[in-house]
């Protein structure tokens, strides 16, 4: 099957990444950990932009962007430099911002996703880096807003912005490109998705071939997803009502989830580029084998090896490297003695399913626990131990808890932050799985105590059935297996 | 106690005495001038030299009162770089050269005067209005850091920290009859020094001799790792004060005598030229074809990264500001009140050199002549040790005489800005007088060769008497 994109659309996207694993800012020694710091505490006279002060490179941020050049299989350049950007705002101490122009680190890169049709491949055009600016803070709404503080913890933190070709093909591409994306830079262990600001994205889309337009600083995967459907639409429809789409930059309204015009190209910016006087150009080519070796297993690589090794299929494996930590959890959890098959079922179906509706995400995980947070409140915290998840496989898999319990006990611990082991719960629950003759009794009691039913299901209304498996569930306390229980019950009715 | 010392005769007086007395002894004669050279005077000075006396202090500058230009960054002074916009500014980080100094144990008497952000060559586009000559009242001392120079020649300090962009420590070094050189660029770490050209400027010393430029330049040279742009030369300063010159061979580019030179500043270059031969070194004429580019690529260069620095002067995190309805507003009040005219003058045209559309036209262009200058400088340097020329094509003028025509005034710094795009050391030494006047030599020479322009100038230095003079106006 080849996806004919009918309605010609085009996204490029352009992602700016915090390094926010690194220790410290791109070109000072401030500590990158200001997350949960009060306001310009992690500054010094050259994230302030003080007179007087110079930048001076963070090495590691180098190595950081060569890491992630190797990982989308780019090119890294033999020379590369840095520029000033120039404008004026206040969340900027410089009143220029040292970023890369004409010599990006990286350039000509690729990454493969799960396109419409099947393996899609989006082009990278380049990945530079840059330092970020400081935050503006406003007392109160924006638009009302009785004045701006300026906290600088973030000034000079450094960043890398990746540029895509414009090879997705619908909004669903673009955020499985986004998903890839992220999963390999943590992969890399150079960043965190989960930190405030880690990410922003501009989009450019165009409809029919034709103008494109950009929709700007986009915060979530999500956000780009419903920015582009809506920007989508309103193309066509300028289209269809016979105008011309024109070229420009918008910002998305992720409250209203509209996109509002903010310039035309009349007004673009004259950033007035030149090279950096206070940094030298400099050469990475020796570094590039060193770094190459460090580099982890990848994604795709790490996919093919799970389906390789513990014989599952390609959507488990799929699902299982899709984060670096879960992964490092499955297989933490096959080699603690768990059936690796069953232990994939577990964990990419039940366990990721049920972190997903709770919004969790896998924040950590350390070869005992894997831990996750609140998407939207980071206070609310739990963890999972890998024994716990081997102890109710195995559970699982001799037969001693039914599927159902399993679930709950999942369930259970991730409800509650207490300490308890499956068993424990098994036990207090009484979830072990109800022996084979109670099961029986059972049967034959919800059999002589709904003659309606039980007439109803041989007269050919099979939802009685349904009725006389609950009935056993029931008087079982959900112990019994579902399956034996129908089995059963059929046995003893049509012999 | 003598006016005028040498960080020789400091020593041996604070020896003979004390650090304390010494300090007062020029904060006595700063309390008496008549030239406007400092902004600020430190009222730590003295305490900072009683502690040199009572806690004892083995450095090489111990007790060495020292003048400072007001764009390098020293904790608890003020640091205006002569502009209203830095009203109120106290920097809360020492730059490099001040680290070093205080190691060495130098006394900080305060912070001279300059052009507004070192744009010019007069020190009259100060907002602390101008310095005057030590050797005539009524004229500049040349600039920018010409509140650095006056104070040596005017006994207000025995030694000095300039910048030199284009010639702000050359330019009044000769116009005020003292010895100042600008380092090759790396030798010196930036840091701390308020940014005006990054990619032309290097801190320099000032003083009354040659001998003290290279105590100075080894205390404050060598690798800084906050100065991405700064190595680690390995140059020992005093060790190049040797007075032999046998073989020397010098370099005449008749570029730099070009249309426009007063006959006495000719011939007093002329005079000193000849002098070196006398001491045994040989004379060549090199051409230098591109230096007549170099002073409209210097000037591109210059503005346009000054647009850059200068755009963090917003009034939002310190120093002078003016309300505004918004930030746009004050943003725009701020910098109408707070820069002067020249400051003004300069931020336009850089930002007009860098836009889209002249990007290329101007400011490209003028680093590929850079890069021709250079070449030009390598190409002679390959067959002479140093360069010799005027310093500048004149003596001091008038204060108030050209600063109302900008291009007149850039003109004067056709001699010393090749030096700058070159990136190569130059130093000043003065030659002799005009009606008065000092004149200063030019000593250019190879990219980290200090010791061979500190040779030359020290040969000289020890068989005339030109550095002795002093300005009888302030005597």
């Amino acid at each position: 099957m080849v996806y004919e994109n009918p309605e010609g659309i085009r996204i490029g996207l352009e992602i700016h990444i915090q390094l926010n694993k690194l220790k410290t800012k791109m070109f000072c020694g401030c500590s990158t950990d200001y997350h949960n710091a009060a306001p310009n505490t992690h500054t010094c006279p050259v994230c302030l932009g003080l007179p007087g002060a110079l930048p001076v490179l963070n090495k590691k941020a180098v190595e950081a962007a060569i890491k992630v050049g190797l990982a989308l299989e780019g090119e890294i350049a033999e020379e590369t430099q840095f520029h000033r950007k120039n404008y004026f705002y206040p969340d900027l101490p410089k009143g220029f911002q040292i970023t890369q122009y004409d010599f990006p680190i990286v350039s000509k890169g690729k990454v493969v996703i799960e396109g419409e049709d099947g393996e899609h491949t989006v082009g990278i055009t380049r990945a530079h880096m840059e330092e970020d600016p400081g935050k503006l803070v406003h007392i109160g709404s924006i638009g009302k807003s009785k004045g701006v503080l300026i906290d600088y913890n973030r000034s000079g933190m450094p960043l890398i912005e990746t540029v895509t070709e414009p090879d997705m093909r619908s909004p669903k591409e673009a955020r499985r490109f986004l998903d890839k994306f992220r999963n390999i830079l943590e992969y890399l262990d150079v960043f965190d998705g989960n930190l405030e600001g880690a990410m922003r994205v501009d989009a450019n889309v165009s409809v029919h071939w034709g103008t494109r337009v950009e929709v700007k600083n986009i915060s979530s995967h999500k956000g780009v997803e419903r920015a582009l459907l809506y920007e989508i639409m309103r193309q066509k429809n300028v289209i269809r009502r016979g105008g011309k789409v024109s070229q420009e930059t918008r910002h998305f309204d992720e409250g209203r989830g509209v996109t509002l015009s903010m310039r035309t190209k009349e007004e673009a910016e004259d950033y007035r580029y030149f090279r950096e006087p206070d940094l030298m150009p400099m050469r990475v080519t020796d570094w590039i084998s060193a770094i190459k070796e460090t580099l982890p297993e990848l994604p795709d690589a790490k996919r093919a090896r799970f389906m390789e090794q513990y014989g599952i299929t390609d959507m488990h494996a799929r699902s299982l490297t899709s984060k670096i930590m879960l992964a490092d959890f499955y297989e933490g959890v096959s080699a603690k003695g768990a059936d690796p098959k069953f232990a994939a079922t577990w964990t990419a179906d039940v366990f990721l399913g049920e972190l997903n509706y709770r919004d969790l995400a896998i924040s950590s995980y350390d070869g005992e626990r894997i831990g996750f947070i609140h998407a939207k409140d980071p206070r609310i915290k739990n963890s999972f131990k890998v024994s716990d998840m081997v102890e109710l496989i195995n559970l699982f898999a001799e037969g001693k808890i039914s599927d159902r319990a399993a679930v709950e006990v999942i369930r259970t611990m991730l409800d509650t932050t207490e300490e308890k082991t499956p068993s424990r719960i098994i036990e207090e629950k009484g979830l072990f799985k109800a022996e084979d003759d109670l099961v029986t009794k059972a049967v034959a009691e919800a059999i002589a105590e709904n003659e309606a039913a039980v007439q109803d299901y041989l007269g050919g209304t099979e939802k009685s059935l349904n009725f006389l498996v609950g009935q056993v569930m029931k008087k079982t306390k959900g112990t019994a297996d579902a399956k034996t229980a129908r089995e059963l019950i059929v046995k003893e009715l049509k012999g | 106690m003598a006016k005028w010392m040498s960080v020789a005769q400091v020593k041996e007086r604070i020896k003979e005495s004390s650090a304390e007395e010494v300090t007062a002894h020029y904060l006595e004669n700063i309390g008496k001038s008549k030239i406007n050279g400092y902004i600020t005077v430190s009222e730590k000075a003295l305490d900072q030299a009683k502690k040199i006396d009572s806690e004892g202090h083995n450095g090489i500058l111990a007790g060495v009162p020292i003048a400072i230009k007001d764009n390098i960054s020293v904790v608890g002074l003020p640091n205006s770089c002569g502009s209203r916009i830095l009203e109120g500014y106290v920097p809360p980080f020492n730059a490099h050269v001040i680290e070093k100094l205080l190691a060495a144990g130098a006394v900080i008497l305060g912070k001279t005067n300059m052009d507004e952000f070192a744009m010019g060559s007069s020190t009259e586009t100060s907002y602390y209005g101008p310095t005057a000559n030590p050797w005539d009242l009524e004229r500049v001392p040349g600039g920018s850091s010409g509140g650095s120079a006056a104070v040596v020649a005017a006994g207000e300090a025995p030694l000095a920290l300039g910048s030199d962009t284009g010639g702000s420590v050359r330019c009044p070094a000769a116009f005020c009859g003292v010895v100042g050189l600008k380092p090759t660029y790396g030798a010196v770490s930036r840091y701390g020094v308020v940014a005006y050209a990054n990619s032309l400027e290097q801190i320099g010393p000032l003083a009354n001799n040659v001998t003290d430029i290279a105590i100075l330049m080894d205390v404050i040279a060598g690798y800084d790792r906050r100065d991405s742009t700064s190595i680690d030369s390995k140059t020992e300063y005093q060790k190049a004060l040797v007075e032999d010159i046998k073989g020397l061979k010098i370099g005449i580019p008749k570029e730099f005598f070009g249309e426009g030179i007063h006959p006495d500043v000719e011939k007093a270059v002329w005079n000193a030229i000849h002098k070196y031969e006398d001491f045994g070194a040989s004379l060549e004429e090199v051409s230098m074809p591109n230096i007549k580019y170099a002073l409209a690529s210097y000037y591109i260069i210059a503005m346009s990264e000054a647009s850059s620095n200068l755009a963090r002067f917003d009034g939002t995190r310190y120093g002078f500001r003016e309300s505004g309805e918004n930030w746009h507003a004050m943003v725009s009040k701020t910098r109408a009140e707070g820069f002067g005219t020249e400051v003004k003058r300069r931020i336009l045209l850089g930002t007009y050199a860098l836009s889209a559309g002249y990007h290329d036209k101007y400011y490209l262009k003028a680093l590929k002549v850079r890069t021709l200058v250079k070449q030009d400088f390598d190409r002679a340097l390959s067959k002479v040790d140093v360069l010799m020329a005027p310093t500048m094509p004149n003596p001091a003028f008038k204060i108030g005489e050209k600063i109302e025509d900008p291009l007149t005034l850039y003109l004067s710094d056709v001699n010393t800005c090749p030096i700058n795009l070159a990136g190569v050391p130059s130093i000043s030494v003065p030659c002799g007088f005009t009606e008065g006047l000092p004149i200063g030599l030019q000593i250019m020479g190879k990219p980290f060769d200090e010791s061979a322009v500190l040779r030359a100038a020290y040969t000289f230095e020890q068989n005339t008497d030109y550095h002795t003079k002093r300005p009888q106006e302030v005597a």
